[in-house]
């Protein structure tokens, strides 16, 4: 096995270790998704009248609409918390024994990404596994071909989370991360709302929601889930991960990014 | 020699006919045809004004749309769409049910409290009954022996003796009663009532009323629950309920009168029609202006079509 290898299994391992450790962490990473499933979603059942939109093909229930904005929830909350853990990382000094690796610095972070997508995408299907048996099913193939989505997507979010960590000063100011970052993500995104809804009340917000992100990779996870492929979220989705990334990398950077100024 | 027999072949083969769903759609004055095999509007056809009762001969070679507005029911070629002639219907025919000797239409005057025998031979009436006022929903025993006529407003189903034209019975039903049917044996009248939001069933031969069904969707106001069209499965055990505003169809038990499940379809669900396997059913959806087509083995909606404006009647052509 080549070192760079070792320096992922390493990595992977040690997250899942620690996930697996923190069964607090992993039991509200699902609860979050399924309040929003059996109880938000139960209340805006009626409230909100869907027309048909692509992927769909006839008319569904609220429950079945967010089901994607909800997985793509839990990629969001986990590539934030592992953005988390990195401040975490820093401040108790593990980190830096991670990245005085011989291992270029970009690998290392982006074992870390990987390692963060697997923990989540294993989240996403046990969230997947608890809608079904609340009577929430997809096509059978849709659990498959969401996959890649789920990769790129997690990828994606998680890219932005190492990016962030690189502008977090101290654990303190995660609070902000959550007020601005996450909550207008989520909210401006197609993960409650269809766009259309979106346009009927401003068409400043939809444009907002029309450019985030997160609504392409809600979108691009929708389509995968009933086996189809939606080429222009996966672009979008793609092209985002990879600027995150590169801030990300500048971030950790000693010699530019934030990491020199803060020391 | 193979090949020129193969096209010796497509040369003799008469024209397949695709299977198709027509579907009147009440505001456009128009059928809507989906063919079944692709679930896509093959071509659109113009009636008479508002249609909404549809049905074809046993033969398929006619199709008799209730054109209300026109006061007519009109006599179409489904291979052209030509409107061959209209049959006296009397007054604001809705409703109407082949016999089993495919001569005789017996149609529901919704304006006049008569049902009006129409021979479609002749296409002379033979007979005109009274019956309660409003009536709409129009059944005949596969028998042939009755048929019954139910009145929205006297809130009745009238039994007629098809021998005699004459009404040997009534029983009293939830209000409006909207639609009637047979089941498959003639053993049982089943009758919906709209704003009753039940389904009564009754004994053919005691017409005493055997089991009253409710329903109840959830996150749906009882008013907006609405039977209106069913359609019993081929081994007669399932019924399909479409229950208007509510936009739902109910799957209901007919051996236990329970209800199973309900699916979601689109708004306003009227009526419906089978396909010739009896695999796929298919709801008009008035206000939402499209077909929903459900999977009948998974209960489960797995396409919407768009048609005309207020799609009301649905019939197979096999």
């Amino acid at each position: 096995m080549t070192p760079a290898l070792i320096a992922l299994r390493a990595i992977v391992i040690r997250e899942a270790l620690r996930f697996v450790r923190q069964r607090g962490r992993f039991i509200s990473a699902l609860v979050r998704p399924l309040i929003w499933l059996l109880v938000f979603a139960a209340g805006f059942r009626a409230a909100l009248g869907l027309s048909i939109s692509p992927p769909y093909q006839t008319y569904i229930t609220y429950e079945v609409y967010i089901l994607p904005g909800l997985c793509g929830m839990i990629l969001l909350f986990n590539g934030m918390q592992s953005s988390l853990s990195l401040v975490y990382d820093r401040e108790m000094g593990s980190m830096r024994l991670l990245l005085t690796s011989p291992l270029p610095r970009w690998w290392l972070l982006t074992c870390r990404l990987i390692a963060s997508t697997v923990i989540s995408i294993l989240q996403v299907y046990c969230f997947l596994a608890i809608a079904a048996l609340f009577g929430i099913h997809l096509p059978l193939a849709g659990y498959i071909l969401v996959l890649p989505a789920l990769v790129v997507a997690g990828l994606m979010l998680g890219a932005l989370g190492l990016a962030l960590s690189s502008l977090i000063k101290q654990l303190e100011n995660f609070a902000g991360v959550m007020n601005f970052v996450i909550f207008p993500m989520f909210f401006l995104s197609s993960a409650l709302y269809p766009l259309w809804k979106m346009a009927e009340s401003s068409r400043v917000l939809h444009d907002i929601c029309a450019v985030n992100p997160f609504t392409h990779a809600v979108e691009l996870i929708r389509f995968a889930l009933y086996t189809q492929f939606n080429p222009m979220a996966a672009l979008w989705t793609i092209l985002a991960g990879g600027v995150f990334l590169m801030l990300a990398l500048w971030g950790y950077d000693p010699a530019r990014g934030m990491i020199r100024r803060k020391a | 020699m193979k090949t020129s027999l193969i096209l010796l072949n497509l040369l003799l083969a008469t024209p397949v006919v695709a299977e198709e769903i027509w579907v009147t759609n009440e505001k456009d004055d128009t059928i809507s045809v989906i063919d079944v095999a692709t679930l896509e509007v093959t071509r659109t056809i113009p009636t008479g004004e508002r249609p909404r009762g549809i049905t074809f001969s046993h033969d398929f070679s006619r199709v008799y749309i209730c054109a209300s507005d026109s006061d007519a029911v009109q006599v179409m070629d489904p291979n052209t769409g030509e409107i061959l002639n209209d049959l006296p219907s009397g007054e604001d025919p809705e409703q109407f049910v082949l016999h089993p000797d495919d001569r005789h239409l017996y149609i529901a005057n919704e304006d006049d409290a008569v049902t009006t025998v129409v021979d479609v031979e002749t296409r002379q009436v033979v007979a005109q009954i009274n019956v309660g006022i409003e009536p709409e929903g129009m059944a005949v025993s596969p028998d042939g022996s009755t048929v019954i006529a139910t009145s929205e407003t006297t809130n009745m189903a009238h039994w007629i003796n098809t021998e005699t034209n004459e009404i040997f019975a009534n029983t009293l039903v939830e209000s409006r009663p909207r639609h009637a049917e047979f089941t498959h044996d003639g053993a049982a009248l089943w009758v919906s009532s709209e704003i009753g939001g039940t389904i009564s069933v009754f004994d053919t031969q005691t017409q005493a009323e055997l089991a009253d069904i409710t329903f109840e969707v959830q996150g749906v106001h009882p008013d907006r629950v609405q039977p209106v069209g069913f359609e019993f499965t081929e081994d007669g055990k399932t019924v399909f309920v479409a229950l208007g505003p509510s936009n739902h169809v109910a799957v209901v038990n007919a051996e236990t009168y329970e209800v199973e499940d309900y699916i979601l379809v689109g708004r306003r669900v009227w009526h419906m029609a089978f396909s010739a396997d009896k695999s796929l059913l298919f709801t008009t959806n008035g206000v939402s202006g499209d077909v929903t087509v459900i999977d009948v083995a998974r209960r489960e909606a797995v396409k919407s079509i768009k048609v005309g404006r207020f799609p009301w009647g649905a019939a197979l052509r096999p």
